[in-house]
């Protein structure tokens, strides 16, 4: 294994400017590793190797020739499926879309392009980024680079695994009710939901239009701060896109490494995200967080957020209701496959019933009907209608918050990764993993996941959540790259390293085949 | 509230246009019932005085200029067409006119 | 199709009173579609007008129009309408081939525009006012052809082709009150309704107005109450009806349809009914049931509209004056009949005379002229009269008229001129030498050889049988080849026959 991939962005990045080695090495290693443990972590759709490569060798071309160019040129990214990619397959992980080639990039693919990133491949991810597992992707599961057993976390758990397992140092996620940061968490990475609205959702195929928002994945904090700085900003194909003029989070990250960086900062503890049902192991290390933070010179502030208890409800009614309607365009007339039902007359009514029946799993089926339930007429106001009261009272929630403190922190996530299979066949465990997420997306304000060590019982990642007001994403770096220093400082080193070092599935095929 | 019947999933999945097979409308009956009885606590604290809100960002009035952008190619529009004939997406006969 | 059993119209209104809803849909044109930068053209190769977001492709975004906003708040001004402070976009979901979202993104209970009134004035000089309850902006939905089947229709099709150009296209679909009392004038209430609202798209340059391409479409509810009964009927929807004879002819055909159903004892079905222009009857459609949930929602891709009070009032000010309005002035200022004035507005010449006069030419000349030898000239052709000649020289012709250098015969030669592109009348009557011999020596010399030639004919008429000197003016008309007055002519011939 080379150590090329040991790297984070920032440093290749560097590397790369500095001439100390070039696109194509830093993509060949990448592309290395990923040949050797991607059939076991499954984190990737799709891997574009003569493309990646060439995408490199241009980046060096012109860096050759003198041209100046950005901080990440010619480093290898990992692109959640979720997103239009005119050269690669995008399935959202649907059958539905099997084999689908986009005429058109995504807002944010066609920035990392601009920015001179070399795409390496599609990320798995629950069909249509409803999960928290990757169980629910239509081309099996991604495992959890710290234990194949068990679930990498959802929707995003491809692009959390590719970090994870240094298949690219950075990626792109997207995030509607925590499937940046809950992925995060469980694998020891680090992910960011920006502001509603500060990053383009143009081609990002849609879940739930108020919720989702598309974010920077990595292993560091800095490393999603440059991703952030490369995708964001307003795009007026976006109509929700914030016309505002955003600091630079690249700068903010690195703020937060200057010592005294936490010293006064109010960091409120959300009393609502931090209690019953939370692993042993989660909750210890958020407290030994705090006091991390607290010796820092951060002040420690205990704030309420009554509704959030109503928050997983709200948003299993807002979501399946978008939803319902934003699928509704995968019908085998445009795009996708088309399937001709089994018996009886070839109308194109039956034919869309057939294919949709045939083409969506378990999970889309059961989010659309009850999306069309809670829009359906006589429901809407008592589902619908509450729900986004709700929303209303969660957003004065953070407000009455924030008011108090600069930073709201929680953990990502209630327990450390479970096994596959375990919550799968009670939905609403499943959904009620996805508590302490979903207050951010709600109100449209900016999150962050990062590790905070692992639970003693089971020695699985375990993660901490930062939520800052919207708009003020930069706070969030400068917050979580300091607490990243100082975590870093107390384990001895990224807590990845303690992860264990993947065999490459060759060998181990080979050896298995020995005995 | 929530006396959903395997009736009323039949019918959400017609207007949903799925084809659900009897067992599947049978088990997301039950998974709806268990699901609508928990998300309906929303319903607890959305007195009439609070606004609702969709929009996560209180933006309005926001515009685009009136001005042609560059369209997809043909060739382009119709590339994951299932079936097409000619420049025209082709769909199976269409039961009655909306 | 089976033929339905119609009711004689007269005692169908004996028997029952007509009410009436119009939902009228108007297609603007703006340069680009709704939602995203797609031109906004009829007429194009298929699917050449197409994006991610009008394709209704996975990833594709909506960005709403700023001047289909325009068009629609000026056009609501224009209906009398209130204009929402705030506004939103709902929406509409349903699937069907041609609805590239599956969902038509409309507006549900926060229109744009609401609570407006259109007076129209029937023929007898009856004014009925039409209450708008709304007008709302949506987008339109794709082309559907029909293949294979024997009519080339849905019923026994084979299969459909779907051009996505249409859709997209920014509507504006204008929804009135229900109108009650119309009676036996409801057909051409309905006519005069949609005539009028077309007047009004077109004199405010929000549409092409175009029925025939589709720019303003109708569909008409209507419902029958038996006289004496408090209790409405139930309704039905024709749709398609895209000609405002056809309009006329559905609402006539409705009540004697619905009318024949209700006395034999039947139920009228709450529907949708598609007009046919070829036959002139309507036949079912889809019926309304339950499954018309649309399940509308704010649509979340779309951020509300609020125009400011400062902006509606701009738009306000940029109104033309109302049709109704200007045609009551214009025919005042111009002191024609009704009828002299309907044949004008009829003719969709009411600009070009306007122009004319404006110009300078006599209201009679000019609404003569365009009625007349250009109208003529103009369907002789098959085009528009105002691609044969401009109002300019239509007025330059009558000033020549006006001022003796031409008979009316002469300057009919001066417009063939003018518009075969010779130039202007006045040098077509150079180029071609067409003016009025006005020198009576001229005139003269020829009078005294034609009475020379015919000494029968001045014995005559010096018998006081003047009739016969037509033959005299015949002959001196032809030898000027035209180009004298005959009046003068028979002038001269009188007083030289007396000498």
């Amino acid at each position: 294994m080379s150590d090329l991939i040991k790297l984070p962005a920032a440093t290749l990045g560097a590397m790369l400017s500095d001439g100390s080695v070039s696109a194509v090495e830093v993509t060949r290693a990448h592309l290395d590793h990923i040949d050797a443990v991607d059939a076991d972590i499954h984190a990737f759709l799709h891997v574009a190797r003569q493309s990646a490569l060439d995408t490199a060798a241009a980046v060096d071309a012109r860096r050759g020739a003198g041209e100046e160019l950005g901080p990440l040129a010619g480093v290898p990214i990992a692109i959640k499926d979720v997103l239009a990619t005119r050269d690669m397959p995008t399935t959202s992980g649907s059958k539905i879309l099997e084999g689908w080639i986009p005429p058109y990039d995504a807002t944010v693919v066609a920035r990392l392009r601009a920015a001179d990133l070399v795409p390496l491949g599609k990320t798995n991810m629950d069909e249509f980024a409803m999960g928290s597992s990757t169980e629910h992707s239509a081309y099996g599961p991604t495992r959890n680079p710290w234990d194949l057993e068990r679930i990498p976390g959802g929707s995003g758990g491809g692009s959390a695994a590719a970090v994870s397992a240094f298949e690219a140092p950075l990626a792109l996620g997207s995030d509607t009710g925590g499937s940046i940061r809950q992925p995060a968490a469980v694998t020891g990475s680090v992910g960011v939901k920006p502001t509603y609205g500060g990053v383009s959702r143009y081609g990002a195929i849609a879940l739930a239009s108020s919720l989702d928002q598309v974010g920077p994945v990595s292993r560091t904090v800095l490393d999603s701060a440059l991703l952030h700085d490369v995708i964001g900003g307003y795009d007026p194909l976006d109509s929700t896109s914030l016309t505002s003029a955003w600091p630079s989070m690249a700068a903010a990250a690195q703020a937060g490494l200057a010592d005294g960086a936490l010293a006064g900062m109010r960091v409120g503890v959300v009393k609502e995200l931090n209690g019953a049902g939370f692993q042993a192991g989660v909750t210890q290390r958020f407290e030994e967080t705090l006091a991390l933070l607290s010796a820092a010179g951060a002040e420690i502030v205990e704030v309420s957020a009554p509704n959030f208890e109503y928050a997983v409800a709200a948003y299993y009614l807002i979501l399946p209701a978008e939803a319902s309607s934003n699928l509704a365009r995968f019908d085998s007339v445009r795009f996708g496959i088309r399937v001709n039902p089994e018996d009886g007359p070839l109308t194109s009514e039956r034919v869309m019933a057939a294919t949709r029946e045939a083409g969506f799993g378990p999970e889309v089926k059961r989010r659309i009907i009850l999306g069309t339930y809670a829009l359906s007429a006589g429901y809407y106001d008592a589902y619908y209608g509450s729900a986004q009261k709700v929303r209303t009272l969660i957003q004065r929630d953070f407000d009455a918050a924030f008011e108090s403190v600069d930073v709201l922190v929680s953990p990502s996530a209630p327990t450390t990764a479970f096994r596959f299979g375990e919550k799968l066949a009670d939905p609403m465990a499943m959904y009620l993993n996805d508590i302490t997420t979903i207050p951010a997306n709600l109100a449209g304000v900016p999150g962050m996941g990062l590790p905070m060590g692992l639970a003693p019982e089971d020695g699985l990642p375990t993660g901490l959540q930062v939520m800052a007001p919207a708009g003020e994403d930069a706070r969030l770096y400068t917050f979580g790259a300091a607490l990243e220093q100082l975590l870093e400082a107390s384990w001895g080193g990224p807590l990845l390293s303690q992860a264990p070092v993947l065999t490459p599935t060759e060998m181990f095929a080979s050896e298995e085949g020995a005995v | 509230m929530s006396e959903i019947t395997a009736e009323q999933v039949a019918h959400l999945a017609h207007l949903a246009r799925i084809d659900l097979s009897p067992e599947e409308i049978d088990h997301l009956t039950a998974d709806l019932v268990q699901i609508v009885d928990s998300v309906a606590k929303v319903s607890e604290v959305a007195t009439p005085d609070i606004p609702a809100t969709s929009h996560p960002m209180p933006l309005t009035n926001v515009f685009r200029e009136d001005v042609v952008r560059p369209s997809l190619t043909v060739e382009q529009a119709l590339s994951g067409a299932p079936a097409r004939d000619g420049d025209k997406f082709r769909v199976p006969a269409i039961l009655d006119e909306e | 199709m089976a033929k339905a059993r119609l009711m004689d119209l007269d005692k169908a209104l004996e028997l029952y009173e007509p009410v009436l809803g119009f939902e009228v849909h108007v297609e603007l044109n703006t340069k680009t579609k709704m939602f995203c930068g797609c031109a906004n053209e009829f007429g194009q190769g298929a699917n050449t007008n197409t994006c991610p977001t009008c394709l209704g492709l996975p990833g594709g975004l909506p960005q709403v129009n700023q001047q289909a906003i325009e068009s629609s708040i000026r056009l609501g001004l224009a209906l009398g309408c209130e204009i929402a402070e705030y506004s939103r976009f709902a929406r509409k979901n349903y699937f069907y081939p041609d609805t590239a979202k599956n969902f038509q993104t409309s507006q549900y209970d926060e229109p744009i525009a609401f609570n407006g009134a259109l007076t129209i004035e029937l023929e007898s000089g009856r004014e009925v006012t039409i209450e708008i309850e709304r007008a709302h902006m949506e987008d339109d939905a794709g082309k559907l052809t029909h293949k294979g089947g024997a009519t080339g229709r849905i019923h026994g099709a084979e299969y459909s082709l779907v051009d996505y150009n249409r859709g997209g296209v920014p509507l504006v679909e204008i929804v009135t009150r229900m109108i009650e009392g119309g009676e036996a004038d409801s057909p051409e209430i309905a006519k005069t309704y949609v005539a009028s609202v077309r007047e009004i798209v077109k004199a405010l340059g929000v549409s092409n107005a175009r029925m025939e391409e589709g720019n303003v479409r109708c569909d008409v509810n209507l419902s029958l109450r038996p006289r004496g009964s408090g209790q409405l009927g139930t309704r039905t929807e024709t749709k398609n009806v895209n000609s405002l004879r056809s309009i006329e002819r559905a609402v006539r055909y409705e009540i004697q349809r619905q009318a024949a159903v209700l006395e034999a004892g039947g139920t009228i079905t709450q529907e949708t009914r598609h007009w046919h222009e070829d036959t002139g009857m309507t036949s079912p459609g889809r019926p309304k049931s339950d499954a018309d949930d649309y399940r509308y929602f704010p649509e979340p891709d779309l951020v509300p509209v609020a125009p400011s009070r400062e902006w509606v009032e701009e738009l306000r000010a940029t109104l033309p004056e109302p049709p109704a309005a200007r045609r009551k002035r214009l025919q005042a200022e111009w002191g024609f009949t009704a009828l002299e004035f309907q044949d004008v507005v009829n003719s969709e010449l009411l600009d070009l005379v306007e122009a004319t006069i404006a110009a300078g030419a006599s209201a009679p000349a000019a609404r003569k002229w365009w009625t007349g030898e250009i109208a003529r000239l103009a369907n002789a052709q098959g085009v528009a009269a105002d691609t044969l000649v401009a109002p300019a020289q239509v007025a330059a012709l009558i000033e020549l008229v006006d001022a003796g250098t031409l008979t009316d015969r002469l300057a009919r030669q001066v417009l063939e001129g003018v518009i075969a592109g010779e130039g202007t009348p006045v040098e077509v009557v150079e180029k071609r030498g067409l003016a009025v011999v006005s020198d009576d020596t001229a005139l003269i010399a020829a009078i005294d050889e034609a009475l020379a030639a015919q000494p029968d004919v001045l014995a005559k008429i010096r018998d006081g049988k003047v009739q016969a000197a037509g033959a005299v003016i015949g002959a001196v008309m032809k030898a000027m080849k035209g180009q004298a007055d005959a009046a003068r002519v028979r002038e001269l011939v009188l007083e030289r026959s007396a000498g």
